[in-house]
């Protein structure tokens, strides 16, 4: 314990949460670009997703004469609540001095304090639009969160531990077993980081369409850095809920030390991973269509079935042998 | 802990998971021809679970009971139910629980109540499939929970053949299955269970012009007030 106090690994820390926030538009532009040549497009480059953010924070911003100061100031609580999720999620090497901090329950109500300005910031304006996007994103959070819950109390119950450091402590240190609740813990939560993230099928991020759209319907009185905040925090999100699939369920490859080469081969790990996963997702977003929003519950529902399913087999299969 | 149990096992935890999964799918699907696909994974995962059973317990008539399930309750029955549903015009027919979060629920609980049913017999640990009987119990709980909500015929025949499922789970996890002649007589009970209740169907269909069996609930024929 004596070397976390030296100044080395908090470099790391502070490097790690800036990897997180670069790396984030990088995912999302590889998703785009995989999607577009699924649908024989070229596509932009992976940079693109860079100099969109580029272009919006060059760019005035303008406000609605409505808006309260809540709306100037959501979008850098959102981005910072996002970002310090982010940064809490072991990315490329475990048991930084943040692991104290990294519990699951905590990472969870980060997400719940970004998510809540947001739609606070959707209703302040006083359009149609920002009002029916957050009472969806709402009505999305209230059946998704209890359902990401259970399935994180599913991984916790194994490790014995609701930090995330310690669960991947000790999936590495398992053998390679077949858990058959990990696997339903590992369906829920792909399930519900689609739907956190706003992915199809439950919402489109693609799209401007005023019947289907969630979370561009609140963003959509934002204008200049404000809204590079929001999507670069949207971003963010869709990078952590990635790097927590990734090093939850496969954490093999991660650095255990802070020597150089298992730092490089965690990064490496964790990018592979990454691509690996957005071209999984990229595909699914091709094949599926988008459902109804009076669908999405059905849909939420599935996730938390799965996740229930995988702590009761955890407690009637795993405990007792 | 499960890092100690030979391989073997933790594929029969695994495919057990998964006999469990399928039956809460059977519950909630709404179309008839997917129930009925669900129907026949359900049959041959409890197939495969015999199968690792006996390659686990090296007991060959159990490798003969797999095979039997497999034929009769993942390929034959399932066949038989899609013949019928395209003589009687049903294959596109849908029809939903009416609170489905609700049901799930309540298979939910019906599984948590298996559970502590079988925990007495965990505690006596008797052999390593001991587990496997709070899943069969759960799994013939929830065919019997669909009996009580499904209102279509065919998919409370369903519902029976996946009890069935569950009770030769049971056999298998916990007695290393039944004799040979008791499972075939079972195997040739099912069978014509199957050919009578397609003789019912058309039977039900042709008195009350469909298969909606809580209709059959009315005595009088007063004019219908809706589908």
């Amino acid at each position: 314990m004596a070397d976390l106090v030296t100044p080395w690994p908090w470099a790391l820390v502070i490097a790690q949460g800036f990897l997180c926030a670069a790396l984030a538009p990088w995912l999302v532009g590889w998703v785009r670009l995989i999607k577009a040549r699924l649908q024989n497009r070229r596509g932009p480059s992976v940079w693109q997703a860079y100099r969109d953010l580029y272009k919006l924070f060059a760019k005035e911003a303008r406000v609605a004469h409505t808006a309260s100061p809540l709306f100037r100031l959501a979008p850098y609580l959102v981005f910072a609540a996002t970002w310090l999720a982010a940064a809490i999620v072991p990315l490329v090497v475990v048991n930084l001095p943040t692991a104290a901090i990294a519990d699951m329950i905590v990472l969870v109500g980060l997400l719940a304090l970004a998510r809540v300005f947001l739609a606070l910031a959707g209703m302040d304006v006083g359009t149609a639009f920002g009002g029916q996007g957050a009472s969806r994103e709402m009505l999305i959070a209230a059946l998704a969160e209890p359902a990401l819950l259970v399935a994180i109390f599913t991984l916790a119950m194994t490790a014995h531990s609701t930090n995330l450091a310690s669960v991947i402590d000790y999936q590495l240190a398992a053998d390679i077993i077949v858990r058959p609740s990990f696997l339903f813990a590992l369906g829920g939560l792909l399930l519900l980081a689609i739907a956190e993230t706003g992915r199809i099928p439950v919402d489109n991020p693609s799209t401007h369409l005023e019947l289907t759209m969630v979370h561009e319907a609140m963003i959509l009185e934002y204008s200049g850095r404000h809204l590079a905040l929001m999507e670069w925090a949207a971003q963010i999100k869709l990078l952590l809920y990635g790097a927590l699939i990734a090093n939850l369920f496969v954490p093999w490859g991660i650095a255990t030390d802070l020597s150089v080469t298992g730092l490089t081969l965690g990064l490496v790990a964790i990018v592979v991973k990454l691509a690996l996963l957005g071209a999984a997702l990229a595909i699914a977003e091709t094949v599926l269509a988008k459902m109804r929003l009076f669908r999405v519950p059905d849909y939420l529902n599935l996730a938390l079935l799965l996740a229930l399913l995988g702590l009761l087999i955890h407690v009637i299969l795993e405990v007792g042998t | 802990m499960l890092a100690q149990v030979p391989i073997l096992q933790q594929w029969l935890l695994l495919l057990a998971a998964f006999v469990l999964f399928s039956s809460f799918v059977l519950l909630a699907q709404a179309r008839l021809v997917s129930a009925i696909h669900a129907f026949a994974w359900q049959g041959g995962l409890v197939a495969a679970v015999t199968l690792v059973v006996a390659l686990a317990e090296q007991s060959s008539h159990l490798y003969f009971s797999a095979l039997l399930t497999l034929v009769l309750k993942a390929l034959l029955i399932p066949w038989m139910l899609h013949r019928l549903t395209r003589r009687l015009r049903i294959e596109r027919e849908t029809e939903s629980l009416r609170r489905p979060a609700l049901a799930i629920m309540a298979a939910v609980a019906l599984v948590i109540f298996s559970y502590w049913l079988v925990l007495p017999m965990v505690e006596q640990d008797l052999t390593f499939t001991r587990n496997l009987v709070a899943i069969s119990l759960a799994v013939v709980l929830i065919g019997l929970l669909m009996m009580v909500l499904r209102q279509q015929a065919v998919a409370q025949v369903l519902g029976f053949m996946s009890i069935e499922n569950g009770l030769f789970l049971a056999a298998v996890s916990a007695t290393g299955g039944m004799p040979l002649i008791v499972e075939l007589g079972v195997a040739f009970d099912v069978l014509v269970a199957m050919v009578l209740f397609g003789i019912f169907f058309f039977q039900i269909r042709d008195s009350i012009d469909s298969l909606d069996v809580d209709r059959l609930n009315r005595l009088t024929e007063t004019p219908e007030e809706g589908p």
